[in-house]
């Protein structure tokens, strides 16, 4: 059978460093770091006291209040960022078969703060539960997709994806496949997360893996430094809008890139170091090519995992030499995580968004701290540091690597 | 109107959304005040919690409207932590 071809309608962003796709992608563009002190609760008995928060967001504009407080925040950011997507993608919907559209999500992990707030609410007690009745639909990660779809009546395929920080690339791609079989037109994918929480925090905190550069918080993401000490914890959300090509053709929508292929794999090595080889990661990469039906050479640009560990960064750039060869080194990187921090779960979708918004503005968005490049990794890499470099794209990559050892990566391309 | 009351109202107006001009003796949380049954669940579960009693589940089935609410607060005030 002849496989349908999909591509990106719509586009709604809300970050660290801008709330709407336009500001964003500027703030990208232009380097802006999204780090600062928590101010989601006092954070100063913890390792780390800053974190990539999302700022002046105001939830009644786009949520009744009453809805709202039925939903957790890593809800409210889903809505918020869908919001803006299906408005950009122009979709009319009383004329589209909403039976046709579905909600693909991904969350790493949830409504975090609600488990915690609801569990910490009842250990003060004598033990009598008290547990409100909205406890569980705003803490289950599938809250986020059920409510995007009630909200605009899709009654396609409706599911959360949850694969660590690989969750949103998961989500894109299961909506690939469906859309190119034909059992759906259009599907909504993105991701969002909302873990800037004491367990959050602590918990990353006690395995380690965050930066605790705690009198320097826009220095702290500093993906392939010699300085990195850890990631920094975002929070937020992206959504696409993924349509079939003659669906959008027919209802003269705007299309941004064209999704070429997906790639997965897993590294069965260990619940959080990746693979000391980049094995998994290699996997993957090779996997999303195949799909695409390319060759390594034709890609321009990789928006990599690149977290700003020690462990994680060079590893994934190990995989990238070894599966591009020589190729590497003319390609561009960047870990856009220097900027936005780690969004976890929906880390796929706002790098999603700043590949295609690379491709569209035919400008790569940089590594921002990249001053000194760590003596393990080799240095003919091209790691855009610091400043955004202009160059001819066609075709871009994004990484996603998750706890768990998940890789998911996804493959863009200017429609042609 | 009694101190329950007005208290009763106003968990109402926050827990529901709604104006305080709808929230009538006669209001029936489901019917007129837009509530499901989980919205009717923390409802009392508020009532519970503010006046310092215990609904037991057979009583709470009764409590449908406004007034109902009210009458079941006032009769039992006094007796908390029963």
């Amino acid at each position: 059978m002849t496989l349908r071809r999909v591509v990106v309608t719509g586009l709604g962003a809300l970050t660290p460093i801008g709330n709407d796709v336009s500001t964003y992608w500027n703030n990208l563009a232009a380097g802006v770091s999204g780090a600062g002190p928590i101010t989601k609760f006092d954070a100063s008995k913890f390792r780390t006291q800053f974190a990539c928060e999302l700022k002046g967001v105001d939830v009644t504009q786009y949520i009744p209040r009453q809805e709202a407080r039925k939903m957790d925040a890593f809800t409210h950011y889903a809505l918020i960022a869908t919001d803006e997507a299906v408005k950009d993608a122009n979709i009319d919907l009383e004329t589209i078969d909403r039976n046709k559209v579905g909600v693909i999500w991904g969350s790493g992990i949830g409504g975090l703060r609600s488990f915690e707030d609801e569990m910490i609410d009842y250990a003060k007690g004598d033990g009598t539960p008290r547990i409100n009745p909205f406890f569980i639909v705003r803490m289950i990660a599938d809250s986020a997709s059920g409510q995007i779809s009630m909200r605009y009546g899709f009654r396609g395929t409706n599911y959360v994806t949850v694969s660590a920080c690989a969750s949103t690339n998961n989500a894109i791609i299961d909506a690939f496949n469906y859309i190119r079989l034909g059992r759906l037109n259009m599907c909504v994918v993105g991701g969002s997360e909302a873990a800037v929480t004491r367990a959050g925090i602590g918990g990353f905190n006690a395995n380690r893996a965050l930066s605790e550069r705690n009198s320097d918080p826009q220095g702290a993401s500093r993906p392939y430094d010699k300085e990195r000490d850890g990631f920094v914890l975002g929070e937020g959300a992206g959504s696409l809008i993924l349509e079939d090509l003659d669906h959008a053709q027919a209802r003269g929508a705007h299309i941004y890139a064209e999704l070429i292929g997906g790639g997965m794999s897993s590294d069965a090595y260990h619940i959080t170091a990746p693979h000391p080889e980049g094995l998994g990661a290699y996997l993957a990469m090779q996997d999303a090519l195949n799909d695409a039906g390319i060759q390594p050479g034709e890609i321009d640009y990789i928006n990599t995992h690149g977290t700003s560990t020690p462990i994680g960064d060079p590893q994934e750039l190990k995989a990238i030499y070894q599966l591009f060869g020589d190729h590497s080194f003319q390609m561009n990187i960047s870990s856009t995580k220097s900027m936005t921090g780690h969004l976890l779960g929906a880390a796929g979708a706002v790098e999603a968004i700043a590949s295609i918004k690379a491709l569209e503005h035919q400008l790569v968005p940089p590594t921002i701290n990249l001053v000194n490049v760590d003596e393990e990794i080799d240095s003919r890499f091209n790691l855009t540091p610091l400043t955004a470099q202009a160059r001819p794209l066609t075709t871009v990559m994004s990484n996603a690597f998750g706890f768990g050892g998940h890789n998911a990566i996804v493959i863009f391309r200017k429609l042609s | 109107m009694s101190e329950i009351a007005q208290k009763v109202k106003s968990i109402i107006v926050e827990k529901l959304g709604v104006e305080e001009s709808e929230v009538t003796p006669e209001a029936s949380f489901t019917n007129d005040l837009g509530a499901d049954s989980l919205d009717t669940v923390e409802l009392i579960m508020e009532f519970e919690k503010e006046f310092n009693q215990s609904i037991p589940d057979d009583e709470a089935e009764k409590i449908l409207t406004v007034g109902q609410a009210i009458d079941f607060l006032e009769k039992n005030a006094g007796q908390a932590g029963k």
